[in-house]
């Protein structure tokens, strides 16, 4: 018996969105308790955390992400750089150790596999982030931050991930 | 400088950056999670206008923690905008703000440049461009490589996936070629 009847898998359709957990190729869904809103809420306050980070670094600053792109400033190759060697570190660590969850399950972490849409998609995507000086993570601190005009950049990332959603079986991958 | 002024201040690269690498083993430590914000656009496709597509066929519900990810980060830039914010303009290299001025763009405060960034302007090709198809790039963008800044640059690194590094580099190229030959051009307008 199977016991993660519960996740539906869109039939037939290439995966290539590594963020989505339960896609993944082999992922056992351990935490059942994990629907109630309450078991939710660490991941708020990890938000909050994050998203006090991306002001007070100024990722979030059209005028860095200029800079960064104008090879004018190390300030964010230096928070990029820093941030994916205290990854790499953090991620080994709890592989040679392994060390579990708060609840004690084995971390599981999933390959992502090559294709052309990290190549197209990617230029698409980094000429985005040159244009609205934000990535994802970055428009909802600008939006909370106040700007709101930031609001319509976010509906109008909603209508480009739908429009790929549309015609993504026509795109080269 | 007082504690207060102190606290106003931005954070320097070797403070924010180490502290944002720690976002991946929290989420891993609370729920086996993997860093990455991008999807959450698509579980609000999946949730709001899925509109019969297999892509955004799939139980979103379970990724809902993502969309509590989200709201917190909403949630920590308005804490920041409120009791943190840096009153000051941002320090820029002094030959970036030389090339923005003879462009017209005179206000260095706030993180978005006023003069680009409003309601009025939005109408403008300028504006549109920036915001609308700006926004547009980076939803279908991140989709089609399968993840952003967050999901590849520091989560997919992190974990030492080569096409990760594949896409890291996609996003610089496209940014340098937008940042240096195509917004000169529409700041001119």
């Amino acid at each position: 018996m199977k016991t993660n009847e519960l996740i539906e898998r869109p039939s037939k359709e290439f995966n290539n969105d590594f963020e989505v957990q339960s896609l993944d190729e082999g992922y056992i869904q351990h935490s059942a308790q994990d629907h109630f809103p309450q078991q939710k809420l660490p991941y708020l306050f990890a938000g909050v955390l994050f998203g006090i980070l991306l002001v007070k670094s100024e990722v979030i600053s059209w005028f860095r992400i200029q800079e960064m792109f104008r090879l004018q400033s190390f300030h964010m190759y230096g928070i990029l750089g820093s941030a994916v060697i205290v990854g790499i570190i953090s991620v080994w660590m709890i592989k040679k150790f392994d060390i579990k969850t708060i609840r004690g399950e084995s971390i599981q972490l999933f390959p992502k596999k090559f294709n052309k849409g990290q190549i197209y998609g990617g230029l698409l995507f980094g000429c985005g982030w040159a244009l609205t000086g934000a990535c994802p993570g970055p428009l909802f601190a600008q939006i909370g931050t106040g700007a709101f005009i930031v609001i319509i950049t976010l509906y109008s990332a909603i209508a480009g991930t739908w429009l790929y959603g549309l015609i993504r079986h026509k795109l080269p991958h | 400088m007082s504690f207060s002024e102190w606290l106003h201040e931005p954070w320097p690269w070797y403070v924010a950056g180490p502290l944002i690498g720690l976002i991946v083993p929290l989420l891993l430590i609370i729920g086996n999670k993997p860093f990455g914000i991008s999807s959450s656009l698509r579980h609000i496709c999946a949730a709001c206008l899925p509109s019969g597509i297999p892509y955004f066929k799939y139980n979103w519900k379970h990724e809902s923690w993502n969309l509590f990810f989200v709201a917190g980060i909403i949630i920590g830039g308005a804490i920041t905008a409120l009791w943190f914010n840096n009153p000051k303009p941002i320090l820029l290299n002094p030959i970036l703000v030389g090339q923005f001025q003879q462009q017209g763009i005179t206000n260095f405060r706030g993180l978005l440049p006023p003069q680009l960034f409003n309601w009025n302007n939005l109408f403008s090709a300028q504006g549109f461009l920036l915001v609308v198809v700006g926004g547009f790039l980076v939803g279908f963008g991140t989709r089609y490589a399968g993840g952003c800044t967050s999901g590849h640059s520091i989560m997919g690194l992190s974990n030492l996936q080569w096409p990760s590094l594949v896409a890291t580099a996609c996003f610089m190229a496209g940014g340098f070629v937008t940042a240096n030959l195509i917004i000169p051009i529409i700041l001119k307008w």
